[in-house]
């Protein structure tokens, strides 16, 4: 067993780490911790907040992957040879990728969805819905969902008691709702260990075409979506900060030539530039097979290049927004005096100018992500998005065209997709509304 | 019964905190009735109310108000729409905000007009057109089409106030009109608006902080403080003989003491700036061509003793503020020298230029943008000290040095580690002083450094600037548009208009024996406090 790095992996780990140390920073300012404290007040903000942790945790649980050493089978190498890597989250859900079904089956069926035609052993031709092969007829569901949430609930208890113990004994009160978090918490693990521990004896959300499990499917897509919506914004970001910061501090010919960059680059329909640099890398890693080991590692590298093209194409609006600030924040006294105390312009920057800033610049990074959440779905659907194997809800939502056309109709995959891209997009998007309100300074009176 | 506006009892209350407490008063026919405070009294709240144009989350706990015997608060809203702008009319202190700027002014004149007196569109042309006369906008007929941004400031109240005369109102409710006025054209308001008084027997409830203009506009006085009214009597007889001790201070601090000071020996000059010239160009088209040059300041000499204060005084636009950022090397000098201990400052480098950045410092006009405010006290003051390298390397002696900076102006020790959102405007100048006095500079220049304040905080932010120069002899240049103020704080003063200096000299000749015609002009404008 060895441990496989993915390029996206070692991003999201060092985004991760990095804002760690970021929340160590920012605890020893009072000022913005009061700020975050005052975020967190209210009850809608904690409860997207927790449902966002979900999200970011089966993200990373989908980012540590493994490969692990086949048996060895009469080979003389001595080389040791390994199979297709692995996430721990596959390492969890082995038995769903394993249980594949021939079809289509519905949420809980235990035939298959369409009926087809066989022959019984008296050689008399009839048509008639096939029984799963990984569902069992003699399940009772109804104790086991009441043994499934019993269990959840003493996880998320347990869970919860241990925060409880440790807020005591650090021994702060704090109005921040609890309530609501604990609530929150406590429906998201009954939930998953509901859909779990079911998982073993059906599909709990059916399973599509070629007879693969959807909710593995939905759980996997997180990943892809949670990290366009935050990669994409780490590679934008240093670019719209350096350029928006440059151009508003420095004018001259610098705002000149940085203003005309980005009127240029926002004057060309973004779908255009998206699907221009998808499909050349297409062909270049056509053309280089030899790249990648694995099927894994291609669409990974994919992602990466879209997450990258997605990047480049959305600096503009933040650059522009800060622009706009820096050239009115310069004009400030504060700056006036800094500069008559002789400090130097980075001093200025990263003292008296990026402080000031970060409001628009969190605000934005909330906001954008939903956006580019959405963006996956729809450039997937379009087909300049991920690699078609890899597993995305744009993706799911392209396959589902067809489901929809049929008699009757498929609806489980579609709809999959879509609540857990919109529970994600809405906590996202209820989060982000909240720090607007909090750290803008045109909200207070 | 000539009594227009009664006001009885009034009390105003936000979430159980008083902010009116039984304000009561009365104003006549033909009367000007002054309301004086210093912000945060109450005096727009109590206007507003009489309006009823109350934010919803105040309250009128008890009182009423009679607008010639009818109460205000019994009528509904859509009576008191009539009364609104018809029977009381309002001017504000921004007449910038206070036009719509997509409407020509002849049009705003005109829909107050048409939507109280219901009158034909030729009238109503004709209407404004007077209206204008009177208000004394040259050339009326034309100004009629005329957008708000293609008029100045004192043209702009002109058509406020035209705009609350169209429905020839009872009583003229006037907030703060010539704050953010200069001088000159302050003067020449309030003789407006006195002449229509006459000529219409107006009533009007005069709001200011301003007490030299109360002086000159008031028939009657009202001290208001925290909500209530503390004085109240004729204007002659509240100057000559305040009663409460808060009335007596304020006049105290509103009046400028002179002080005798020593004169006579010639000290070493400080600063000399000779002939200097600061011009902005003009740039335009897709290639940034410089088509010509804005003369922000233009040929100017003038030099400051050592030890000792020179006022700068001129009006918004004149081009003082400019001279100050080029003595601190902030903008280009186009021309001309800025001498600083005989040292050429605009030869020098950026890095030549660091040991002088230590001897020259700032204060700032708003002290709200003046401090970052994403950095404690502490950090603020301690900038500085850590660039131009003064004082110990050592954190601690830093420290140390700060609680003794903040304790120099009147802080307290551990407003060190506070953020500047906590203070008040008077608090803030003071740290904005105690900044600049970190680095031990030997010039300070003072950019209007108490138009913001309150009339007592002024006074003491004087008195402190005063004190400092007593100990550690530093110098500054004073840069204001307050005349008033002039006296108490400078040793000479040089005059500016349009980016030249008209007249300089020592303050007892400048004042007292003015040369130049717009020296007089200016002095004659200030409202003056009765001696």
């Amino acid at each position: 067993m060895k441990l496989a790095l993915l390029w996206t992996d070692i991003m999201v780990w060092f985004l991760v780490i990095s804002l760690l140390v970021w929340s160590r920073v920012i605890a020893r300012s009072p000022q913005v911790k009061k700020q975050w404290h005052t975020i967190f007040k209210s009850s809608i903000a904690m409860a997207s907040a927790i449902i966002l942790l979900f999200y970011l945790l089966f993200t990373l649980l989908d980012s540590i992957h493994l490969r692990f050493a086949t048996l060895p089978t009469e080979t003389k190498s001595e080389q040791v040879q390994y199979g297709e890597i692995v996430s721990l989250l596959d390492l969890l859900f082995t038995h769903n990728i394993e249980s594949t079904e021939r079809t289509y089956s519905a949420p809980f069926a235990t035939h298959e969805y369409a009926s087809s035609i066989v022959v019984d052993e008296n050689g008399v031709t009839k048509q008639e819905n096939l029984p799963l092969k990984h569902v069992s007829d003699g399940n009772n569901i109804v104790s086991e969902s009441i043994f499934a949430i019993f269990i959840g609930l003493i996880i998320g208890g347990s869970l919860i008691f241990v925060h409880m113990v440790w807020r005591k004994k650090r021994g702060f009160k704090s109005e921040l709702p609890w309530r609501t978090a604990y609530l929150t918490l406590l429906f998201l693990v009954v939930t998953f260990t509901w859909f779990y521990m079911l998982s073993y004896h059906y599909h709990v959300l059916g399973t599509d075409k070629v007879g693969g499990d959807v909710l593995y499917q939905s759980l996997k897509s997180i990943r892809t979506g949670v990290l366009i919506g935050i990669l994409t914004t780490l590679i934008m970001l240093p670019v719209a900060i350096i350029l928006g910061v440059s151009a508003g501090l420095f004018g001259g010919w610098v705002d000149d030539v940085i203003q005309y960059l980005y009127t240029t680059l926002s004057s060309i329909p973004g779908v255009l530039l998206i699907a221009a640099g998808v499909l050349s890398m297409q062909v270049m890693m056509d053309n280089n097979p030899g790249w990648f080991e694995t099927t894994l590692e291609r669409s990974d590298l994919r992602l990466l290049f879209l997450i990258m093209i997605l990047g480049i194409t959305s600096w503009t609006g933040l650059c522009r927004l800060l622009r706009a600030e820096t050239l009115k924040i310069s004009q400030i006294e504060f700056v006036t005096a800094a500069k008559a105390f002789g400090v130097g312009k980075l001093t200025i920057i990263r003292r008296h100018i990026i402080p000031n800033l970060m409001h628009i610049i969190l605000i934005s990074v909330v906001l954008d992500f939903s956006g580019l959440v959405l963006a996956e779905a729809v450039l997937s659907y379009v087909g300049v998005g991920v690699d078609p194997t890899m597993h995305s809800w744009g993706n799911m939502i392209n396959q589902a065209r067809l489901e929809m056309a049929r008699e009757p109709m498929v609806w489980w995959s579609l709809f999959s997709a879509f609540i857990f891209m919109f529970i994600l997009v809405l906590a996202a998007n209820l989060l982000s509304d909240r720090i607007q309100t909090v750290l803008d300074p045109r909200n207070k009176s | 019964m000539n009594s227009i506006l009664r006001v009885k009892d009034l009390s105003l209350i936000i979430e159980r905190e008083r902010l009116l407490n039984s304000v009561s008063f009365e104003i006549k026919r033909g009367e000007i009735f002054a309301l004086v405070g210093e912000s945060g009294s109450g005096k727009s709240l109590t206007s507003l109310a009489i309006m009823r144009l109350l934010p919803d989350v105040i309250s009128v706990s008890s009182g009423d108000i009679k607008l010639k015997n009818r109460s205000l608060f019994a009528l509904p809203e859509s009576q008191m729409q009539k009364i609104r702008g018809k029977s009381i009319a309002m001017i504000f202190q921004e007449p910038m905000s206070a036009l719509n700027p997509v409407m020509t002014v002849g049009e705003q004149v005109a829909e107050v007009i048409k939507l109280h007196l219901g009158l034909k569109k030729d009238d109503i042309k004709k209407k404004v057109i007077s209206l204008f006369e009177e208000v004394a906008l040259k050339d009326p007929e034309e100004r009629y089409n005329w957008y708000p941004h293609q008029l100045s400031g004192g043209q702009k109240q002109r058509v406020m106030i035209a705009i609350a005369l169209a429905c020839e109102p009872d009583l003229l409710i006037a907030d703060e009109p010539t704050t953010a006025l200069d001088v000159t054209i302050q003067a020449q308001v309030l003789t407006l608006l006195k002449k229509i008084r006459e000529h219409r027997d107006l009533s009007i409830l005069f709001i200011t902080h301003d007490m030299a203009v109360v002086s000159q506009m008031a028939d009657r006085v009202a001290v208001m403080r925290q909500g209530e009214i503390l004085e109240q009597a004729d204007c002659k007889v509240f100057f000559n003989d305040p009663q409460h001790p808060y009335t007596q201070s304020l006049l105290r601090d509103a009046m400028a003491t002179k002080e005798e000071r020593e004169t006579g020996e010639e000290r070493d000059r400080l600063l000399e700036v000779e002939d200097l010239k600061v011009y902005f160009p003009i740039k335009k088209g897709f290639f940034q061509r410089t088509v010509g040059h804005v003369k922000a300041v233009d040929s100017v000499t003038l030099s400051i003793p050592r030890g000792k204060t020179l006022a700068l005084v001129g009006e918004s636009g004149s081009g003082k503020s400019t001279i100050g950022q080029a003595i601190l090397s902030l903008v280009p000098i186009t021309e001309g020298t800025v001498k600083f201990e005989n040292q050429d400052l605009g030869r020098l480098s950026q890095i030549e230029l660091k040991p002088y950045r230590r001897k020259i410092q700032i204060i700032f006009q708003d002290p709200f943008s003046a401090l970052n405010p994403r950095m404690t006290i502490g950090d603020i003051i301690r900038e500085g000290m850590v660039s131009l390298g003064v004082g110990s390397k050592e954190r601690a002696s830093q420290d140390e040095h700060i609680r003794e900076l903040l304790l120099k102006v009147d802080l307290e020790a551990e407003h060190a580690y506070r953020y500047p959102h906590e203070f008040s405007g008077g608090q803030r100048q003071r740290i904005g002083i105690a900044r600049a006095l970190a680095v031990e500079p030997e010039l300070i220049i003072c950019d209007e450094p108490t138009s913001a304040l309150d009339v007592t905080v002024r006074s003491q932010v004087l008195k402190l600037l005063k004190k400092l120069q007593q100990e550690s002899g530093v110098s500054y240049l004073f840069i204001t548009h307050d005349l008033s103020i002039v006296p108490i704080i400078a040793d000479e003063v040089a005059v500016m208009k349009e980016g030249k200096i008209v007249e300089q000299g020592s303050i007892e000749n400048v004042m007292k024996n003015p040369q130049h015609e717009y020296t007089q002009k200016l002095l004659k404008s200030a409202p003056k406090l009765p001696k």
